[in-house]
């Protein structure tokens, strides 16, 4: 744990020394809750917290519902509502497994725009940003397979779509598209390995979390002024820092109560508002929903999936140029694809040298029209892909790419920012000033 | 009050993107049932004359395969005695693999599944379906009226309007609430069709709100210790958000100071 210095943890009783030397893990636990944490986080710097206690309530109620659920075509719809029946409780962690992940998604998302907007991803945290992206994507992929499971039309129809995007790479693509399903379709062997791979991503997606937390001890938490936490001695890190323990623990719990209550409300009072009612049908091969919808976390990329339809310019020359190899349905994988890409490399398309949106006036503009473009992307992914809705999904999945592909290289040549802070001292004396006036 | 004003709020705002709906989308009416809202109760006796008015029309054709029957027992639903949930169970008859033979059901075997290959198994129906889809699309009047699962049910059974047309070998009936406007399924109820022991009102109309509720019960039914379990969560929580946030106040507090200014 090298970076801001701190105490470190001096084994004291004669046990405490003996285990020291053969495993540090004291320690390590020790040095890891204890990290210096700057002063000045906000509440935007709780979101983390959030997200290590859904991975622990998806890993929890996950387990048992497994005990209880069964993953074969015949079987597995009855199998859930044998959970919601007759399983004691089993009705509760259903439900609160179900809308656990929606909870999931949106701590991810708030937690992902922060780090756009504080300039997270910025030197030297690529490497904890990466990492993150890779969680989104598994957590992505989990949430795609879990909501398979349940076996109801949307899990069936959601599941032929989307593998059917793998079937739309040129050449190549059937033949994964089959692998990956086990079948020609949709069938028990995807329901099978599905159901596997949702019990084996979560502990691969708690792996990297452990990676993830490393990273940024090893670099330090960003901070909301975006300046670096001074390090030249114990004394001068501790003006910028307060230890992790308590202080941003209880922090956090509050915070985490509070959604907590927020969310228990909704899982109580009404469990199925986020859930399509199509999910209460059981899956037929037979009979496609008029509207196949993913989850609502899923709409924004759906959305810009559903953009690149055969008449866009793009698509056109991109048809020409390759031949016809690219065409509009293998645009649009490309394109959802690319989307998430330009944010795994958005610490090297942002040239700004400044990392705290705070002080760029002009990227926070750019900004909150990004977190407008998410939200009615979100919402486009909802409608049915016609006119108007389909324009307006073009013009946000436009900006989407030119926000990560030109705004933010050009701004950080453009842009003149304003003056941060020197220390975090400094921002955080600014706000709840605990230093004596000079006249007294 | 507050809760009126908000659906009223709700219904304004679905009434105006309503307009860009096509026609032939279906009708569904808000019904006040007792159940809704975060303390909303099933009633017991008209979960017993919806079960009554299920077994004596929509069990001929509909099923309900995923409600064990020993459920009519529960509270928090119909909440029959042991005596009653036996007697009740033996109306069906229901294969048995063991002895190869149909038996008389026990409250151990689920209602039977639908007869009709036709007609669609009821057991979640009210979830099934969602009756309000909010302005634009959003949803965002579920809030205040939830899916409309159970009043889409009655807006079907109430909605015919003695149209019937005949088409590839079958007779339709015009219903407002029906998707495309056109249903394979009769018109189920009949004015003082089921005769109710409490001498409760049997016009269609009641009938199909009490048989609607009970659907919601074979759909949802832990809705009562949900809403419970929900409402022992957001009261603790609520404390412990409380408590929490007095810990972290003095926590900070020697480290933070009055602004000067």
């Amino acid at each position: 744990m090298s970076g801001i210095p701190h105490d470190h943890y001096e084994p004291k009783s004669g046990f405490e020394k003996w285990l020291h030397r053969r495993l540090p893990v004291v320690g390590l636990m020790y040095d890891t809750i204890m990290i210096p944490t700057p002063k000045n986080l906000n509440w935007m710097w709780i979101w983390g917290i959030v997200l290590a206690y859904c991975l622990v309530h998806m890993i929890v109620t996950g387990i048992i519902l497994a005990m209880h659920y069964t993953p074969h075509v015949d079987y597995a719809f009855a199998s859930v509502e044998h959970i919601m029946r007759d399983v004691r409780g089993g009705h509760m962690l259903r439900y609160l497994h179900m809308n656990g992940a929606s909870l999931f998604f949106l701590a991810v998302y708030i937690h992902i725009f922060r780090g756009l907007y504080y300039g997270s991803y910025k030197a030297p945290r690529e490497v904890t940003w990466i990492i993150g992206m890779l969680i989104f994507l598994l957590m992505m992929a989990t949430g795609f397979m879990g909501y398979v499971l349940p076996w109801g039309q949307m899990s069936f129809w959601g599941a032929t779509v989307i593998t059917g995007l793998f079937g739309a790479i040129p050449f190549i693509g059937e033949p994964i598209q089959t692998w990956l399903l086990g079948g020609p379709a949709v069938d028990n062997a995807t329901l099978n390995r599905f159901f596997s791979l949702h019990y084996l991503l979560p502990f691969v997606i708690a792996a990297l979390v452990i990676v993830h937390i490393w990273a940024f001890h090893t670099t330090g938490n960003n901070n909301p002024t975006g300046v670096d936490v001074r390090r030249g001695s114990k004394e001068e890190a501790e003006k910028d820092t307060l230890p992790f323990w308590p202080y941003f623990v209880i922090k956090d719990l509050f915070a985490l109560a509070v959604i907590l209550a927020i969310f228990f409300a909704i899982v109580g009072f009404m469990p199925n508002y986020l859930g399509h009612p199509d999910n209460y049908i059981e899956a037929n091969p037979l009979v496609t929903p008029s509207h196949i919808v993913p989850e609502w976390y899923f709409l924004p990329f759906y959305a810009i999936l559903r953009a690149f339809t055969s008449d866009v310019w793009v698509v056109m020359f991109a048809s020409w140029i390759t031949g016809g190899i690219i065409d509009a349905k293998f645009f649009g994988v490309l394109a959802m694809f690319g989307s998430i890409i330009v944010m795994v490399l958005v610490p090297w398309l942002d040239t700004s040298r400044v990392r705290s949106g705070r002080f760029r006036p002009q990227f926070k503009w750019w900004f909150y029209l990004l977190i407008i473009d998410f939200i009615v992307l979100m919402w486009c992914g909802a409608m049915p892909a016609e006119p108007p809705y389909s324009t307006i999904a073009l013009i946000g999945s436009a900006y989407w790419f030119a926000y990560f592909l030109v705004i933010l290289p050009l701004l950080g040549v453009i842009e003149k920012p304003t003056a941060a802070p020197a220390t975090i001292e400094e921002d955080f004396e600014a706000h709840y000033g605990t230093k004596p006036t000079p006249a007294e | 009050m507050l809760r009126k004003i908000a659906l009223s709020a709700a219904t304004a705002l679905a009434l105006s993107a309503g307009g860009a709906m096509a026609a032939g989308e279906s009708h569904v009416e808000d019904v006040a049932f007792p159940f809704e809202g975060p303390f909303g109760k099933f009633d017991e006796d008209q979960l017993k004359r919806g079960l009554k008015v299920y077994t004596e029309v929509c069990s001929a054709c509909h099923g309900l395969r995923y409600v064990p029957l020993r459920t009519l027992g529960d509270e928090g639903g119909p909440h029959f005695s042991d005596a009653e949930v036996r007697a009740y169970a033996e109306l069906y008859e229901v294969f048995d693999p063991e002895i190869d033979d149909y038996r008389p059901a026990k409250p151990t075997d689920h209602f039977p599944m639908s007869g009709d290959p036709n007609a669609p198994d009821l057991s979640l129906m009210a979830k099934a379906r969602a009756g309000f889809h909010g302005p634009a699309g959003t949803g965002i009047n579920q809030l205040f009226k939830g899916m409309g699962g159970p009043e889409y049910i009655h807006s079907l059974l109430t909605g015919y309007t003695g149209e019937e047309k005949f088409e590839a070998g079958t007779v339709f009936y015009e219903n407002t609430a029906f998707p495309g406007g056109w249903i394979a399924m009769a018109p189920p109820l009949y004015e003082e069709g089921v005769e109710f022991d409490d001498g409760s009102p049997n016009s269609i109309e009641a009938m199909s709100e009490d048989v609607s509720a009970f659907l919601m019960w074979t759909a949802e039914p832990k809705m009562m210790a949900r809403k419970q379990a929900g409402f022992v969560g957001v009261l603790m929580l609520t404390v412990l958000s409380v408590l929490l946030y007095l810990t972290n106040k003095r926590l900070w507090a020697p480290h933070k100071g009055k602004h000067e200014s």
